[in-house]
């Protein structure tokens, strides 16, 4: 199948582009040997399917990160390319195209963000710059999807212009050669979006408008997910399945290993969605109408954050505060991701040039943020007992990741680059990509946990019935229950966690605890270990040396955490 | 006096425009600047720095580029002449 390759600058609107090409069936994919992720998808040209893929975006082709790599490989395979290309900062992108331009790979150039020019105050002479060039120059809108017909007509006439390689210096006397005959800048008054962009990025106003983002995004994502719950997915469940579970478990006879494992334990006669520990019943209540609504609601509103460019500016926010923990401002982003899950956080700690800043903010979101899934149940079951207790919870947590960091920039070796990022212009995000995005993030998660969490409740029911578990909590007894004043039952959720945390969670659901003994376990099982799926990341990433150094970090830093919690409160 | 004045990027003031003159960094340095377009007598505006020796924001070919501060005290810079 024929190849194209997406290729541009970051923030020129790619995936936009790619987006309006391909439609829905797209596949994220991981590049062969290297964490960068990658979109993958399909479109018609004439009669024929062909390959379409999103590279990352990269300046130029002399790769400085990885994910420029990735970009720079994914040419070598390309039959036609498409450089996208952002008509408001023409200069700095025409870098890329001059060096596509030496290779000998047939190209096609979209000139995006066309109408964004004219309120700008900027002129292009498209004809001229497509004689320079030597290829097809379409100008595009890709949010509107103005220009996508012409660009998709055009491909077959991607050309190369084969121009011979050229130094550095060259290719800027080149470029400005160029602009100088093809573009004219009128000046213009500034728009109310760039008004906001700079305020953004000074310290007064950008940090009051930090604060009123995160607060808002806070508001919305509670306010969706609890309203999904509330008054989609708990009706749900207590109107259609909860009938359905009750005849069966009167079929299966209302006890005994099989029920156990199916339905659950009954509590007080009836199945309990959280409690009863059943496949049907928590199995597929925790993920689905537990989880799977903050999961939706958090991705939602970090792609539109994403999407309308505000994540840069809070890296800038940052920078000062990361620098105190060893990281550099655009670790927040990943960090942010954390709170989503810590898989993709970790994976998006790529972006960061150092091994020790890899290292730091790797254990940093594996102790310190709760993911989605987790926090949903925090909320959940620990939120039942009062506000405050939450707080407390991330607050704690909060502190953790502050402390540790502080601490890991003293002993962790090696060296923090500095911020140097793009800053793009506030945009309306597109509702298609911003869903598009969201629909795979949320298929991502159902994928990977709902099997996760089944297996969790069946292996955890069984162990229950062989007691195994017995024999361990009355082991691990003096730690759980000496230091951190939990019941000894509960050294299963720990020991769960490893597995799920929102599972993990749920097991201390039906231990009766009082609200500072939740307080513990939910901060103990935070940062006790990752999960899973983040500790086979997190050992592909750092390495089976550092990751052990990492859980080291996690295990002394829970003990001691839930310790002082338990004496304190 | 025929020249501008001449401050590195991490002293220049909000609001500020000059020319860059020099890069005084490593060849890394030099070649990550080059890919956002910020080369010898190229055209810059200060747009903000933060507080407690953060980075600063500036406007290169309209577009706008964070800077850590110390990368910024690398960048020589050649002021536009303000009229008295």
């Amino acid at each position: 199948m024929r190849k194209i390759v997406l290729i541009g600058n970051p923030n020129v609107g790619k995936s936009v582009v790619f987006t309006r090409l391909t439609g829905i069936n797209v596949v994220v994919g991981n590049y062969p040997g290297k964490t960068v992720e990658y979109k993958r998808g399909h479109m018609k040209l004439g009669g024929e399917t062909v390959e379409v893929f999103d590279a990352p975006g990269t300046y130029t082709l002399d790769p400085i990160s990885d994910a420029e790599e990735v970009a720079v490989r994914m040419l070598s395979s390309a039959d036609t390319v498409i450089n996208v290309v952002d008509a408001t900062n023409l200069e700095r992108n025409l870098y890329l195209t001059l060096q596509l331009s030496e290779r000998k790979i047939p190209m096609i150039i979209a000139l995006n963000m066309w109408d964004d020019t004219k309120h700008r105050g900027i002129m292009i002479d498209l004809d001229k710059l497509r004689e320079l060039l030597g290829v097809p120059v379409i100008s595009t809108v890709a949010v509107t999807g103005e220009g996508i017909k012409e660009l998709v007509g055009n491909i077959p006439r991607a050309i190369s212009a084969r121009n011979p390689a050229r130094s550095r210096d060259e290719r800027w006397t080149t470029i400005g050669s160029i602009i100088e005959q093809v573009q004219r800048v009128t000046h213009r008054h500034h728009t109310w979006r760039e008004r906001l962009a700079d305020a953004s990025v000074k310290p007064i106003t950008g940090g009051i408008i930090a604060l009123v983002v995160l607060a808002m995004a806070f508001l919305v994502i509670r306010f969706i997910g609890e309203s999904l719950i509330g008054y989609v997915l708990e009706p749900l469940f207590n109107s259609l399945w909860a009938p359905v579970l009750s005849k069966l478990s009167g079929l299966l006879g209302g006890s005994g290993l099989l029920h156990n494992i199916i339905i659950g334990k009954l509590i007080g006669g009836e199945v309990d969605f959280v409690q009863s520990f059943g496949l049907l019943s928590s199995g597929l209540y925790v993920p689905f109408a537990m989880v799977l609504p903050y999961v939706l609601s958090f991705y939602l509103v970090l792609g539109l954050l994403e999407d309308a460019g505000y994540l840069p500016r809070l890296a800038v926010l940052m920078d000062t505060l990361m620098h105190r923990l060893g990281l550099h401002g655009y670790a927040i982003i990943p960090t942010l991701l954390g709170l989503g899950c810590n898989v993709p956080a970790i994976l998006a700690t790529r972006i960061l040039e150092s091994k020790r800043e890899r290292f730091i903010a790797a254990t940093l979101i594996s102790i310190a943020i709760p993911c989605a899934a987790l926090q949903a149940m925090i909320f959940g079951l620990v939120g039942a007992h009062g506000g405050q207790y939450v707080v407390i919870v991330y607050g704690t947590l909060f502190a953790v990741w502050i402390i540790l960091g502080i601490i890991l920039r003293h002993v962790v070796r090696g060296f923090t680059p500095e911020l140097l990022i793009e800053i793009p212009p506030y945009r309306l995000p597109l509702w298609r990509a911003v869903l598009q995005k969201l629909w795979m993030r949320a298929y991502g998660f159902l994928k990977e946990a709902v099997p996760i969490i089944l297996g969790a409740v069946l292996i955890i029911n069984v162990l229950y019935f062989v007691g195994i578990f017995d024999m361990f909590a009355n082991f691990t007894a003096p730690v759980i229950t000496n230091l951190l004043g939990l019941p000894k039952e509960a050294v299963t959720a720990v020991v769960i966690g490893f597995l799920r945390k929102d599972v993990a969670l749920g097991m201390l659901a039906p231990l009766a605890l009082s609200a500072k003994q939740l307080v513990v376990g939910s901060v103990v099982l935070a940062m006790f270990f990752p999960c899973i799926a983040t500790f086979v990341i997190l050992l592909r990433e750092l390495g089976i040396v550092n990751m052990l150094k990492s859980a080291g970090i996690m295990i002394s830093a829970a003990l001691i955490t839930g310790g002082l919690l338990n004496l304190i409160l | 006096m025929p020249d501008g004045k001449q401050v590195t990027l991490a002293r220049m003031r909000a609001g500020q425009s000059g020319m860059v003159l020099r890069i005084e960094g490593g060849h890394g340095l030099v070649n990550r600047l080059n890919a956002l377009g910020i080369i010898p007598s190229k055209r810059i505006t200060k747009i903000s720095s933060m507080l407690m020796r953060g980075p600063v924001t500036i406007e290169v070919n309209r577009a706008q580029i964070a800077v850590g501060l110390g990368m910024a005290s690398k960048i020589i810079v050649e002021l536009d002449e303000v009229p008295a």
